[in-house]
């Protein structure tokens, strides 16, 4: 029977040391597990499922529907919604006559005066150029896939590249940032809240979606030439 | 005893990629014999587990916890009204949301600057030595941790970012004006040293050390 969450200890490659199993001509058909190194038969869940590591638990395959359509869609969502993030107003503050706009790119330069300078860069890298640069690298690795041709030269490398900027892509932090710095001001003068801001809230949504969507084995497993 | 441990001390031999002589790609998890120097599908350089994890862990550690002393001694926020200046720091910041009644804020701020880089320290920590020495947490518990530890680290980015708003936001001239203190550079820094600490840590060596244990414990 297959079973979705293979924590059944059958999936375990269990077999012992002197047997010499022509290993490395079925590499297909194994798979390790990245957060334990547990050698496993690869076991493709049924639609929907995800199989887990039977030692650690972590996640192994995850059989989801149209990865590769919901992916490119995330993609091209934000590199939209951050075009208009920082062509749009973001926050607009009014007192006693005096108002003041700032843009995301305000936010940006915030520290670009003094000894601060460098944290300018770091924080243009986190809230922009890093989701664009994550956007852009997926749609290249998985548009060619997606139109049904063979994927585009350096895809992997590109694919690879998304996935290990992953962390350092901080969009939805610096909108709950935001939000916290709205509570500080509100006392202060009347907020009122630009395009910019709804552009940076829809990210945060976006950011959920990938990671509910995204499945890296599947996306590998289609990039792989040898297995086209 | 607990499903995780039953496959873990189970009677049949468990065997990992490396004992099997292959190597699992970090970029792509394909795998490759041992001692192929680069993936086949990604390009990325092969490694059975993360190089000098131990090292670098250590050294990213040492470094976010340093910064992080400035980053609470000096203001993150410089905030002039009316020609007063008045000099914040982390916790004086959500001291003062506390005083204007906004107590869930408050909370994320103290959670997100205070709770999450001090407890990021210790699970570090308590990781790397646990694999040295051993640990009275089982290997399931320690993989929580860790991945806990990695998945809310960046978090605490949130202070950084309050700050740049704030900066942004708030220049009304003599009324009122914010601008970011020698704190929010620290603590940045601190919050990507310590995320490169996270990052240089490999969970692989967790159940190395308990195989290794056992191991030894057998003969
Ligand atoms: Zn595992
Ligand atoms: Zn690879």
């Amino acid at each position: 029977m297959m079973t979705g969450i293979s924590a059944n200890r059958e999936t375990l490659y269990a077999f012992t040391m002197h047997t010499r199993h022509p290993i490395m001509e079925n590499l297909d058909r194994l798979v390790a597990c990245r957060s334990c190194d547990l050698l496993l038969d690869r076991v493709i869940p049924p639609p929907g499922k995800i199989s887990r590591c039977p030692r650690c638990h972590h996640p192994l395959i995850s059989n989801k529907r149209s990865v590769i359509d919901n992916t490119l869609a995330a993609a091209v969502s934000t590199a939209i919604l951050m075009t208009a993030a920082i062509y749009f107003p973001f926050i607009s503050l009014a007192e006693a006559g005096l108002s003041r706009d700032a843009s995301v790119m305000d936010a940006i330069g915030a520290f670009s005066e003094g000894w601060s300078a460098p944290l300018t860069i770091a924080v243009a890298a986190f809230i922009v150029v890093i989701p664009v640069l994550r956007a852009v690298a997926l749609i290249y690795a998985l548009l060619p896939l997606r139109l049904g041709n063979p994927p585009a030269k350096g895809a992997a490398r590109s694919f690879r590249l998304a996935m290990a900027l992953k962390p350092w892509s901080m969009a939805e932090i610096f909108i709950v940032g935001v939000a916290v710095a709205l509570v500080k001001v509100t006392d202060l003068a009347d907020v009122s809240l630009g395009p910019s801001f709804w552009a940076f809230a829809a990210l945060m949504l976006i950011v959920v979606f990938e990671n509910k969507t995204l499945c890296e084995w599947t996306i590998w497993r289609l990039l792989d030439p040898k297995r086209r | 005893m607990r499903m995780d441990d039953m496959a873990a001390s189970g009677p049949q031999k468990t065997i990992t990629a490396r004992k099997a002589g292959l190597v699992s790609c970090g970029g792509c998890g394909t795998l490759a014999p041992l001692g192929q120097h680069r993936c086949d599908r990604c390009e990325a350089t092969l490694h059975s587990r993360r190089p000098d994890a131990e090292q670098r862990v250590w050294a990213w550690l040492v470094a976010g916890i340093i910064l992080y002393i400035p980053a609470n001694l000096y203001p993150m926020l410089v905030t002039r009204t009316f020609g007063q200046v008045q000099e914040g720091t982390i916790i004086g910041g959500a001291i003062e949301l506390i005083e204007y009644g906004a107590w869930f804020v408050a909370f994320v701020v103290i959670f997100a600057s205070v709770v999450i880089p001090v407890a990021k320290f210790v699970a570090i920590a308590a990781l790397i030595l646990g694999v040295r020495n051993g640990s009275r947490l089982s290997a399931h518990r320690r993989m929580q941790l860790y991945e806990v530890t990695e998945f809310i680290g960046r978090w605490s980015m949130i202070d950084v970012f309050v700050v740049a708003i704030l900066t942004a936001l708030v220049q009304l001239g003599f009324i009122a004006s914010i601008n970011p203190g020698p704190a929010a550079v620290c603590f940045a820094l601190s919050v990507v040293f310590t995320m490169l600490s996270a990052q240089s840590f490999d969970p692989r060596l967790i159940w190395d050390s308990i195989e290794e244990h056992r191991a030894r414990g057998r003969t």
